[in-house]
């Protein structure tokens, strides 16, 4: 009994670290494709290049852990603007195979271009003392590092709930999604969301390839790697719903972290599985529009 | 990087002796992982080879030697056996060595087996793998050469009753699982856990893994990752969770204490043991020397690693199996001068023993230790001129 609630807990406090983790870097994702239709299999590759900005912040100009954390994604999220500007909003109207193609093109070359610059190798980052160690709750003690994602990621959630759904420009946001003729017709810029939405998606995954390191590593392969899971939840959650990527977020890392705890023998194969039987009742997603 | 340029048909023509009249070309075909994550593997060993060839012009017998090297890219095996494959028939390699990971070894054996190239084993762990074709030798190492004492010091030594088993999910993890496993339940202990921690490819994020064994209560965990990135992770999960205050000895084979990892790790490693047969801090005159040229060489911040070592003395076996043949190879020729070759490496004495073409040499207690401001190895222990366990006893695919 008490073996199967330690077991418990250790499952729902990692599945649910993960999850966080997962949420930040695939809610941009699930925006950019929801909003503009736009397949970005790159999106990854900004996460990444948040995480490579961590490393060069913290190592080479000296920043503290924390507001290095915040530089990268705000850096990310204004390199990402060009790329939105002379890239990808060419092929808004091409079908998704131009899409997928622009988008891995660009995987390929920010992990040649990582690897040239950083080497091949997984990267770190020295974390500083306060989140380090454990946290002892009482009936049982936790990595300060995951609580510390755990917190980052709820907060994101509340701060991007709110965004969304009691400003203007979310509700902006909200109206392009729903119908974007619509609310081009009413004098909504379209175009000028389009850019903000991306920013801050790629901003949001670049913030969560920084949390990412101390957690799953970095290296040049990550936006390749982890793609299946961001899609995962993106395809889970349903295309431009926030609410859909964290529930999806929150399955997938607690399923994936209890699969790999009970049964370490099947490795992956239970979130798969899980998505198949999801998408086979709901193929819009469970929070998606059919 | 710099060594991409080495890649695909560039061919570095070393050793150019004066010409005598009876000097041969002899062409070795180098097959390393040189790009992706592990490409940090494949310079380490493509510079102890060239340490080796620099320092020691005169060790071929006059002949000369032209590295013909291959990009095996990951631990796949069919990059590896496709490359093994045209280094044979195209470039007409007289020799093959490399190999990182178990697999390409694996795939590329029965190719080399019908050619009849020798082959000569850099790295490549999984005790069987010699059994695969006559014409391979490894001076390397062997899963169980660690493992196995690892097993009986844990349980004698350490004082370890349980112990818990964490391996990468391929042949040379599921290898030191059983090498640990059969010795530590030899000497009275027992296994309480045994878990595939993902595969080789990629490092996984290890806490489930971690987190169920903190809560099975071992009084070790046994840990093989490959060596590159695996280990630094491991130990900064262990470290994480918290495990070390919760009683758990974290130990392994020395590819978890890399001398070329041990700095990005956390300082909390120091404590961990390990066995194994090679650390830069190893304090013998012979290592001081190696490390010193190693420095010269390739410059003050880097350091070898065993697989520097093992490239080193791969390239020492070579010369003097060329040298043994006046340039002229054959497979069996190759095998007859190698077998009961000795050798005063860097690591001590080693030796291949001509029953199975495998390396003998001394396995080492690693303490790992936090001293001048960097983790360190420490030496406490030595078990001397260990044979492959896993032959000695005939255990499995080492009866076969």
């Amino acid at each position: 009994m008490q073996q199967a609630l330690a077991a418990t807990i250790s499952i729902l406090f990692d599945g649910v670290a993960y999850a966080m983790l997962l949420f930040i870097i695939s809610v941009g994702l699930s925006i950019t494709m929801g909003l503009m239709g736009f397949a970005n299999l790159a999106h990854g590759a900004f996460a990444m290049m948040g995480g490579y900005a961590l490393v060069s912040l913290m190592l080479t100009l000296s920043v503290p852990f924390l507001p290095a954390l915040a530089l990268a994604a705000v850096i990310v999220a204004i390199i990402s603007i060009p790329f939105e500007r002379f890239l990808y909003r060419k092929l808004y109207k091409s079908g998704e195979l131009d899409q997928v193609l622009l988008s891995i093109g660009l995987v390929f070359m920010t992990t040649a271009a990582i690897t040239y610059l950083y080497g091949p190798s997984t990267v770190s980052v020295p974390v500083p003392d306060f989140l380090t160690g454990q946290i002892d709750l009482g009936f049982s003690t936790f990595p300060t590092y995951r609580i510390f994602t755990i917190v980052v990621g709820f907060a994101m959630m509340i701060a991007l709930w709110f965004g969304f759904e009691r400003t203007i420009v979310g509700a902006k946001i909200r109206a392009a999604v729903d119908n974007r003729r619509m609310a081009q017709s009413i004098g909504i810029d379209v175009d000028k969301l389009f850019v903000l939405a991306f920013a801050l998606g790629s901003g949001m995954a670049a913030l969560g390839g920084g949390l990412a390191i101390e957690i799953i590593g970095m290296s040049p392969n990550f936006a390749l790697t982890y793609l299946v899971f961001f899609l995962i939840v993106v395809a889970v959650g349903g295309l431009g719903s926030i609410r859909g990527a964290f529930v999806a977020a929150l399955i997938l890392g607690i399923i994936d972290t209890a699969g790999k705890y009970l049964w370490p023998d099947g490795g992956a194969f239970f979130i798969y599985a899980l998505t198949v039987a999801i998408l086979l009742v709901k193929p819009e997603g469970l929070f998606g529009k059919a | 990087m710099k060594f991409n340029r080495l890649l695909c048909g560039v061919a570095s023509i070393v050793g150019l002796m004066a010409a005598t009249a009876n000097a041969e070309t002899v062409k070795i075909g180098v097959v390393l992982t040189y790009s992706g994550g592990a490409a940090e593997l494949g310079e380490q060993i493509d510079r102890g080879m060239n340490l080796f060839i620099d320092q020691n012009k005169d060790a071929f017998g006059g002949n000369e030697i032209e590295l013909i090297k291959r990009d095996s890219k990951h631990p796949g095996g069919d990059i590896a056996k496709t490359a093994v494959q045209e280094l044979i028939t195209r470039e007409k390699v007289d020799l093959l060595a490399g190999f990182i990971f178990s697999p390409n070894a694996m795939a590329s054996a029965p190719v080399i087996n019908q050619a009849k190239v020798p082959m000569i084993i850099m790295n490549a762990g999984t005790a069987w793998i010699p059994s695969l074709s006559p014409y391979i030798a490894r001076v390397s190492f062997t899963m169980w050469q660690s493992g196995y004492p690892m097993g009986e010091y844990a349980a004698k030594d350490l004082g370890c009753k349980t112990a818990a088993v964490g391996f990468t999910d391929y042949p040379p993890g599921k290898d030191s699982r059983d090498a640990f496993s059969t010795g530590f339940e030899k000497f009275g202990g027992k296994i309480v856990e045994s878990l595939p921690m993902g595969g080789p490819r990629e490092v996984p994020d290890f806490t489930p893994f971690f987190q169920r064994v903190k809560n099975a209560k071992p009084d070790c965990f046994y840990i093989f990752v490959p060596a590159g990135n695996h280990a630094v992770s491991v130990v900064k999960t262990f470290t994480s969770l918290g495990m070390d205050e919760a009683g758990i000895k974290l130990i392994g084979p020395g590819d978890i204490t890399q001398d070329t990892k041990l700095q990005e790790m956390p300082k909390e490693a120091a404590g961990m043991i390990t066995m194994h047969h090679y650390s830069a801090d190893y304090k013998t005159p012979a290592n001081i020397a190696f490390v010193k040229a190693w420095k010269a060489a390739y410059g003050d911040d880097t350091i070898p690693d065993f697989m520097g070592v093992a490239g080193y003395d791969g390239m020492a076996a070579i010369a003097h199996a060329i040298t043994a043949q006046n340039g002229k190879i054959t497979a069996d020729g190759t095998m007859k001068a190698l077998a009961g070759w000795t050798f005063d490496s860097p690591r001590g004495k080693i030796s291949i023993d001509p029953e199975t073409r495998d390396i003998i040499q001394d396995e080492n207690v690693h303490k790992v230790v936090w001293k001048d401001g960097r983790l360190g190895i420490e030496v406490i222990g030595t078990i001397p001129q260990v044979k492959d366990p896993c032959k000695a006893n005939a255990i499995g695919k080492c009866a076969e």
